[in-house]
C-alpha cells in the first residue's frame, strides 16, 4: 500500500514535468493529474517480467503434456492442462491487466467476480445440458454416419 | 433506536443525530474510462465465453470428417502462442517507457508489439487458409463450424487491436504522450492483455485438447 502511494506521487512528479515540455496549450495544472494515474494499478518491469516467466512456463507444460504424451489418459491430461491454463488466466490477470481488490475502488473486481459467475454458468450449463440431450438421442451408427447429406 | 423515532419527546437532553444520507469517501472510481473499458472487456469476455461453450458442446461433432487430431499443428501453434505472450510483454514495456515520458521507446515497443501481432495474424491466416485447401473448412462440420467461429473470432479481435495499435502510434507521433493519449495506451494495454488470456483458453481447450485421443 504505502509503496504503491510512494511510486504513484514520484509518478506525478515526472508527469508534471513532461507536461511542461510537451504541450503548452493551456490545460490547467490539476486538471491532467486524474485523466491518468488513478486507474488499474500499474505495472513495474519486475512485475511483468515474472508474469512473463510464469506464464512462459505454464505454456510449455501443457504444451509438452501433450506433445509427448506424458500421460497415457487423456482425461488426466485433459483436467491437469485445464488446471495449469486456469492458474496461467490468474497470473496474467495479476501480473499483465494488474488487477487486485483496490484497483478502481473494487468496481473492477466486482464486475471480473459477476463476469466470472455468469461465465461458469454459460459454460458448464451449456456443456452440461447438452452433454444429456446428447445421450437422449437416438443412436446413430457409423453407416448412418458416412451417408448422411 | 427510540431516540431516533422519537426525538423530540426526549425534552432535549441529548441533540438529536443528523439523518446521514450519503456514506462519506469514495464511492465511485475518479477515472471512469478505464473502468469502463474494463466492463466492456468483461462484456467481451461474454461473447467468448459463449463461443466456447458452442465449441465445448460441438466440439467432437465430427460428421465422419476431420477431426482436431488429424488437423492441429502443435508446433505452429506453440509459434504462435509464444508470440502473442511475447507481444503482451513489448506492450507493458511499451506502458513502462510511457510513463518515463520516452516518446522515441514508447513508439519502438508500441512497432515490436504490432510486428508480433502481425506475425500471430498471418500464422493464424495461413492456418486457415491450410485447412479450407484441405476440404476442412467451416462447412465441413459442426467440429470446423465451431473451431472458425471461436479462433475467428479471436483473430478478428487481434486485427482490430493492431488497427488500433498504429492509430495511437499516429496519435503519439502527431501530439506527443498527453494525457488523452496515456489513457488511451492504457486501454489498449487492457485489451491487449485481455486477448492474450482469451488465447490461453483457446490453445488449451482447442488446439491441445482437440488433439488428445
Amino acid at each position: 500500500m504505502t509503496t504503491s502511494h510512494m511510486d504513484n506521487l514520484a509518478d506525478r512528479g515526472l508527469h508534471g514535468h513532461g507536461h511542461g515540455h510537451d504541450h503548452g496549450h493551456g490545460h490547467g495544472g490539476g486538471h491532467d493529474h486524474h485523466d491518468d494515474d488513478d486507474g488499474a494499478g500499474h505495472g513495474t518491469l519486475k512485475s511483468y517480467v515474472t508474469g512473463f516467466i510464469l506464464a512462459a512456463i505454464l505454456t510449455a507444460i501443457p504444451f509438452w503434456l501433450v506433445m509427448n504424451r506424458v500421460f497415457p489418459s487423456s482425461r488426466t491430461t485433459a483436467l491437469v492442462i485445464l488446471a495449469f491454463a486456469v492458474v496461467q488466466i490468474v497470473v496474467h490477470i495479476i501480473y499483465f491487466l494488474h488487477m487486485d481488490t483496490k484497483s478502481e475502488s473494487g468496481w473492477n473486481m466486482l464486475a471480473l467476480i459477476f463476469t466470472l459467475v455468469l461465465v461458469v454458468i454459460t459454460l458448464s450449463g451449456s456443456i452440461w445440458i447438452m452433454y444429456h440431450l446428447n445421450s437422449n438421442m437416438m443412436p446413430m451408427s457409423t453407416h448412418d454416419m458416412r451417408n448422411m447429406p | 433506536m427510540s431516540d431516533t423515532l422519537a426525538p423530540t419527546l426526549q425534552g432535549g437532553a441529548a441533540p438529536p443525530q443528523e439523518p446521514v444520507f450519503y456514506v462519506p469517501g469514495e464511492h465511485h472510481p475518479k477515472n471512469g474510462t478505464l473502468l469502463g473499458f474494463w466492463v466492456y472487456l468483461m462484456s467481451d469476455c461474454l461473447i467468448f465465453a459463449c463461443l466456447f461453450a458452442t465449441y465445448g458442446v460441438l466440439g467432437r461433432s465430427y460428421a465422419a470428417g476431420p477431426s482436431g487430431a488429424d488437423l492441429f499443428d502443435l508446433p505452429l501453434v506453440a509459434v504462435n502462442t509464444s508470440l502473442l505472450l511475447l507481444s503482451s510483454i513489448t506492450y507493458g514495456f511499451a506502458m513502462l517507457e510511457m510513463r518515463r515520458n520516452r516518446i522515441g521507446a514508447t513508439q519502438l515497443w508500441l512497432a515490436v508489439t504490432g510486428l508480433l501481432g502481425l506475425g500471430f495474424l498471418s500464422l493464424e491466416i495461413y492456418e486457415f487458409a491450410h485447412l479450407i485447401h484441405q476440404g476442412a473448412g467451416p462447412q465441413r462440420s459442426a467440429f470446423l463450424s465451431a473451431f472458425f467461429t471461436l479462433v475467428g473470432t479471436h483473430g478478428l479481435h487481434v486485427t482490430f487491436g493492431i488497427v488500433w495499435l498504429v492509430t495511437m502510434m499516429i496519435q503519439v507521433r502527431m501530439h506527443g504522450l498527453i494525457p488523452e493519449n496515456r489513457r488511451r495506451l492504457m486501454c489498449l494495454s487492457m485489451f491487449w492483455h485481455f486477448l492474450d488470456l482469451i488465447w490461453v483458453g483457446v490453445f488449451t481447450f482447442v488446439y491441445l485438447m482437440g488433439v488428445l485421443p
